[in-house]
């Protein structure tokens, strides 16, 4: 088994599993911080798939995007939490 | 052998964010789920990292990978924060078997106010009553 048929028969669909866990607990809920944490996390996985992605086509410039995502989780996070807190001293 | 050890790395990686994903969809409170996601989804991404690293063996990646790993790491733990005193403010409530919650009676709703100590107005306090 080469590096390059495992990854794409064990990384890629097991990433793709907890995409799915992730989403069934996205539209769960039950309060709107789940929606939050759950979002961070589909982010957070999908930089895992571009790191896995970028050795199988072999495309290290892919790795750019990835930092770009990190940013964006993070400054999601931190808005969501702001504004929620707002609303709440309201 | 460089391929043994990118795959052992992506491997662990994987395991790693798949157990973060269950545990995301099984914990039974807001504030377990946020334990669980910020812990085990940090590792995994960073395995993942360092296999591309290790697999393309250039310094110009390597640095970029450091660079994700490292603003991830400072990151993860500042957001989760936020979030869990988002979620502790706005009053969701604690699983059944919590065993202590230090905060208890020490928010005021109204003023905003956060105390070290119980305060004596008690009826101003956030409820965090755990779930029946």
């Amino acid at each position: 088994m080469t590096l390059h048929e495992f990854l794409y028969y064990f990384v890629m669909p097991v990433l793709s599993l907890s995409v799915i866990f992730i989403v069934i607990r996205f539209l769960k809920g039950p309060s709107i911080v789940d929606r939050v944490i759950a979002l961070d996390l589909i982010i957070t996985t999908g930089i895992g798939f571009i790191g896995a992605y970028a050795i199988l086509n072999n495309k290290p410039s892919l790795l750019d995007v990835a930092m770009i995502l990190a940013l964006i989780a993070f400054l999601s996070t931190v808005a969501f939490s702001y504004y929620i807190q707002k609303r709440n001293n309201k | 052998m460089t391929d043994l050890i990118v795959g052992i790395l992506a491997f662990f990686g994987t395991i790693f964010i798949f157990l973060a994903a269950v545990g995301l969809l099984r914990m039974p409170d807001t504030y377990l789920r946020i334990s669980v996601t910020t812990k085990a989804a940090t590792l995994g991404i960073g395995l993942l990292l360092v296999a591309a690293a290790v697999y393309f063996k250039d310094l110009s990646i390597t640095t970029r990978v450091m660079a994700i790993l490292l603003f991830i790491l400072l990151t993860a733990p500042v957001s989760a924060h936020l979030i869990g005193r988002t979620s502790y403010f706005s009053g969701i409530r604690l699983w059944k078997g919590s065993v202590m919650d230090d905060l208890e009676g020490k928010y005021q709703r109204i003023s905003g106010v956060l105390k070290s100590e119980t305060d004596d107005t008690p009826e101003d306090n956030i409820v965090h009553d755990k779930d029946k």
